[in-house]
């Protein structure tokens, strides 16, 4: 099998979460979009350590799914504040950088 | 005559490719023909899908394409890790927040800027175009030398020996990235919510203040049945808002 088809695959997938980001605007869905880009991403990397026959990818892999948890963390209760706030989710109603 | 030799030729490609990829050849090809349209099919309808909810659900499908294109790449233990954290944790944390903000506020579709999906629409084709096209030639020639070498004492075991030899500096940074995070996001969101005052404070913020006792009822100190006259202390005979101002204000 091709590896080429795989990073054919997580192209289209970064494609996808990147045209998500563009045109939600609820706030956890475009979060969502990010995290669909960074398993592109993972999936790339994967791909790139089964072409070269090293493991390097697959740790690289696993780090970026430890600082994308943390992303999650950190992200979601930012977006629990604001909608504190303001009562909404929609990233149109933080447009202002105060409360 | 040319025939032949051309079905040889792919013939002893399709050979050496199936050794090389370590015998999972054909089985990996009917995984990865079934399941990459579902991965692509599941994140179009995340980002289409109306409803947060679904959308998240949509997600979890795609997280699982993921992890079977990982054990089909010789990436078992990552796999794994995929399934549990991300379906399991960050899912589950995703679908918490959706509770928490309220499931019923589905978006709007009217667009706040004109022409922007369709914008948005194009620089997607675009860019999938550059990186397909661009990179197209040499995405589809990598050589695939397989991990069976490297996974010979296992996945786990060969991650391990890079974590906690070459990468063990990024590792214990990560560490303090995670602890960072977990206290960031208590102290975000986390809320002070305002005490009462006890009565014993209350009552010494009283004594503190000119006046210990309630104030007078309004009239208490009106000389005269009249509103527009301010009301006079009976001992310095000042006009005094002590117990409500005349009409016209304290004279």
């Amino acid at each position: 099998m091709n590896p080429g088809y795989y990073l054919v695959l997580s192209a289209a997938l970064f494609t996808i979460g990147a045209l998500g980001v563009l045109i939600r605007r609820n706030a956890i869905v475009v979060f969502m979009c990010v995290e669909l880009m960074l398993n592109a991403v993972n999936l790339t990397l994967v791909t790139f350590s089964r072409i070269n026959g090293t493991l390097d990818g697959q740790v690289m892999a696993f780090f970026v799914m430890v600082v994308a948890a943390a992303e999650v963390v950190v992200g979601l209760a930012i977006i629990v504040t604001i909608f504190r706030t303001r009562s909404s989710s929609s990233v149109d109603d933080a447009s202002l950088l105060k409360w | 005559m040319d025939f032949a030799v051309l079905a040889q030729s792919v013939l002893a490609q399709a050979v050496q490719e199936g050794s090389t990829t370590g015998g999972g050849g054909t089985a990996e090809q009917v995984i990865f023909w079934i399941l990459a349209p579902v991965a692509i099919g599941s994140a179009a309808l995340m980002v289409l899908s109306r409803n947060a909810v679904h959308a998240a659900l949509w997600l979890v499908v795609d997280f699982f394409c993921l992890a079977v294109f990982y054990v089909a790449q010789d990436a078992p233990f990552l796999a794994a890790v995929q399934v549990i954290v991300y379906t399991g944790a960050i899912m589950v944390l995703f679908l918490f927040v959706l509770m928490l903000v309220g499931v019923d506020r589905s978006d709007s579709l009217i667009e706040t800027i004109r022409g922007q999906r369709v914008a948005a629409l194009i620089a997607a084709l675009g860019f999938v175009g550059l990186l397909i096209g661009g990179f197209g030639r040499s995405i589809l020639d990598q050589p695939d030398v397989g991990l069976a070498e490297a996974n010979t004492d296992g996945n786990v075991f060969g991650i391990a020996r890079l974590l906690f030899t070459d990468y063990v500096f990024a590792f214990e940074l990560t560490s303090a990235l995670l602890i960072v995070a977990a206290i960031g996001a208590m102290v975000l969101a986390h809320k002070e919510t305002a005490r009462r005052p006890s009565q014993r404070e209350q009552a010494i913020a009283r004594f503190a203040g000119k006046h210990p006792a309630p104030l007078p009822g309004p009239g208490v100190y009106a000389g005269t049945p009249d509103t527009d006259e301010a009301p006079r202390l009976p001992t310095a005979g000042g006009p005094t808002d002590l117990s409500g101002t005349a009409f016209g204000g304290p004279a």
